[in-house]
C-alpha cells in the first residue's frame, strides 16, 4: 500500500523526535506528522535550564529543529500537517490528516499539551483582546498596563515576576492561600513591589466592552465577590492534553491522558504513547525523551513478532 | 512567490492597494509560536500564488500593530480590498490558515 510506514509518529515535539531518531536507527520506515513545526512545547522557551549538557541554557526552538534533523539523519520522513482522525484497531492503523491518508504498522502518539483554558463564557472570544496564555509573546502590548496572572504554579509566578518588570501593577490571582510554586519563585514574587497577592480567589467572570476591563474574583473562604478593573488575564493554569483524537479507541484517564505506564503500551497494540500525553509523574523534556527510546524498543518487539 | 516584509512606508501599496487577498502575519523573532508559524506562512506564500503573504515584525512596527489593535502574536489577518475580512490569533496549523483565507 502506498502511503504505508513500520512506524508512524503523531506530534514533533521532543518525544515524538526521539521516537523517530530510535526507530529510523534501528532501520524502520517512520513518518512524523507534525501540524505546527518541530519541537512543541519547548519551543515556547528560549532558555532551557534542565536539560543535560547545555551548561548555558538552550534555546527551544533551537533544540527542537536540531531533533528533527538528528532523526532526519537516519531518514525519518517529516509531513507538516495536522491529523485530524486516526483509526487504530487493526493491522494497519490508518491516519487521517489534512493533506491525505497514511496508514503505519505500529503508531506513536506524542501529541503534547496544550494550555488549559478557564473555560468561562467569552473567554475564547477575547483571546488576543486582552486574554492571552504566553506572558512571553504578549507581555509588551501591556507595558505600563494593569493585568492579572491567574494560577499558582511555576509558569504562574514566572509570568507574575515577568509581567512586573513590564506592567504598571500584577494582581496575582490563585485558588489557595499559598502558591505551589517553587521556592525559588517565592521571594522574587514578594519583593516585586507591584505585585499584589489575591489568594483563596477564583475568577468567575472575565469583564469586557470589546476588550477586556477587567475580572471578578470570588474568595472562595469569605464567599465575597469584587470587581478588579484592568487591560489583561494571562491564564496560567497549566496543561491539557491532546487526545479528543483518540477518545473511544484509546483508553484515557479522567484527566485526558492517555493510560501508558513505562512501557509506553496503550490497551491497543501496535499503539504506543510518550511524552506530556501519558499518565505520569514528571512531565519535562528529558522524561519526553526518555520516553521515545523506550518507545522505539517496544515498537522494535511488537513489528518482530507481527 | 516571496513573503512581503511590511512597514508604514509600504503599507498602503502592498496590503491595501493588492488586488490579491492578502495574508498578513504579525510576529516577533523571541516569540515561540510566531516561529513556529514563520515556516508555515513561508510555504503558503510558495504553494499560493494567489495570495500574497506579508510579514509585520511587531518590534519594528509597533505603530501598525496598534493600528490593527494586536494584543497577542501571533496574529493574522487576511485583508481583502483594503478590508480585514478575518483574523486569528496564536499558532495554527496550515489547513486553518488556508480556511481563514
Ligand atoms: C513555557 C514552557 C516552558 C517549559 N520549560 C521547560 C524546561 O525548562 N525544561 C523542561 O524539561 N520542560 C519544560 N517545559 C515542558 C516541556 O516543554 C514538555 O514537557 C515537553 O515539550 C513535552 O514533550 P512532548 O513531545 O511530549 O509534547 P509537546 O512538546 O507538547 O509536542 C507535541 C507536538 O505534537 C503536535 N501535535 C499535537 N496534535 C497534533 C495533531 N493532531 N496533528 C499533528 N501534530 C500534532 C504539536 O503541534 C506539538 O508540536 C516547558 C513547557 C512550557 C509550555
Amino acid at each position: 500500500m502506498e502511503n504505508t510506514y513500520d512506524v508512524i509518529i503523531i506530534g514533533g515535539g521532543p518525544a515524538g523526535y526521539t521516537s523517530a531518531i530510535y526507530c529510523a536507527r534501528a532501520l524502520f520506515s517512520v513518518l512524523v506528522i507534525e501540524k505546527l513545526s518541530p519541537g512543541g512545547q519547548m519551543t515556547q522557551t528560549s532558555q532551557i535550564e534542565n536539560y543535560p549538557g547545555f551548561e548555558d541554557g538552550v534555546d527551544g526552538f533551537e533544540l527542537g529543529f536540531k531533533m528533527q534533523k538528528g532523526a532526519e539523519k537516519f531518514g525519518t520522513k517529516t509531513l507538516r500537517s495536522e491529523v485530524i482522525g486516526v483509526e487504530l484497531n487493526g493491522e494497519i492503523k490508518k491516519i487521517v490528516t489534512a493533506d491525505g491518508e497514511f496508514f503505519g504498522k505500529s503508531v506513536i502518539i506524542a501529541t503534547g499539551a496544550d494550555h488549559r483554558h478557564l473555560g468561562l463564557p467569552d473567554e475564547e472570544k477575547l483571546i488576543g483582546r486582552g486574554v492571552a496564555y504566553c506572558a512571553a509573546c504578549d507581555g509588551m502590548f501591556y507595558r505600563g498596563k494593569t493585568v492579572a496572572v491567574v494560577g499558582g504554579g511555576n509558569s504562574a509566578a514566572a509570568d507574575a515576576l515577568l509581567l512586573s518588570k513590564i506592567c504598571e501593577k500584577v494582581i496575582l490571582v490563585h485558588r489557595r492561600d499559598t502558591l505551589r510554586a517553587e521556592r525559588a519563585y517565592h521571594s522574587p514574587l514578594m519583593k516585586a513591589e507591584n505585585v499584589e497577592f489575591v489568594l483563596d480567589s477564583t475568577v468567575s467572570e472575565i469583564l469586557s466592552e470589546n476588550i477586556v476591563t477587567g475580572i471578578r474574583v470570588k474568595n472562595k473562604v469569605s464567599g465575597e465577590e469584587r470587581e478588579i478593573p484592568l487591560n489583561g488575564v494571562f491564564i496560567s493554569i497549566g496543561r491539557v492534553p491532546n487526545t479528543a483524537l483518540f477518545k473511544g479507541q484509546i483508553d484515557i484517564d479522567e484527566y485526558g491522558y492517555i493510560i501508558a505506564d513505562e512501557t509506553t503500551k496503550t490497551n491497543i497494540s501496535g499503539v504506543f504513547a510518550v511524552g506530556d500525553v501519558r499518565t505520569k509523574p514528571v512531565r519535562q523534556i528529558v522524561t519526553a525523551v526518555g520516553d521515545g527510546a523506550t518507545a522505539a524498543h517496544y515498537v522494535e518487539e511488537y513489528l518482530a513478532n507481527l | 512567490m516571496s513573503v512581503i516584509t511590511v512597514n508604514k512606508e509600504n503599507f498602503q501599496k502592498e496590503v491595501i492597494e493588492s488586488d490579491r487577498p492578502v495574508l498578513v502575519d504579525f510576529w516577533a523573532s523571541w516569540c515561540g509560536p510566531c516561529r513556529m508559524v514563520s515556516p508555515i506562512v513561508d510555504e503558503i506564500a510558495e504553494e499560493h500564488p494567489e495570495i500574497k503573504v506579508c510579514k509585520v515584525n511587531v518590534d519594528e512596527e509597533a505603530e501598525l500593530a496598534s493600528q490593527f489593535g494586536v494584543m497577542s502574536i501571533p496574529s493574522l489577518f487576511v485583508i481583502k480590498e483594503g478590508k480585514v475580512t478575518n483574523q486569528s490569533v496564536g499558532a495554527l496549523p496550515k489547513n486553518q490558515i488556508l480556511e481563514l483565507l
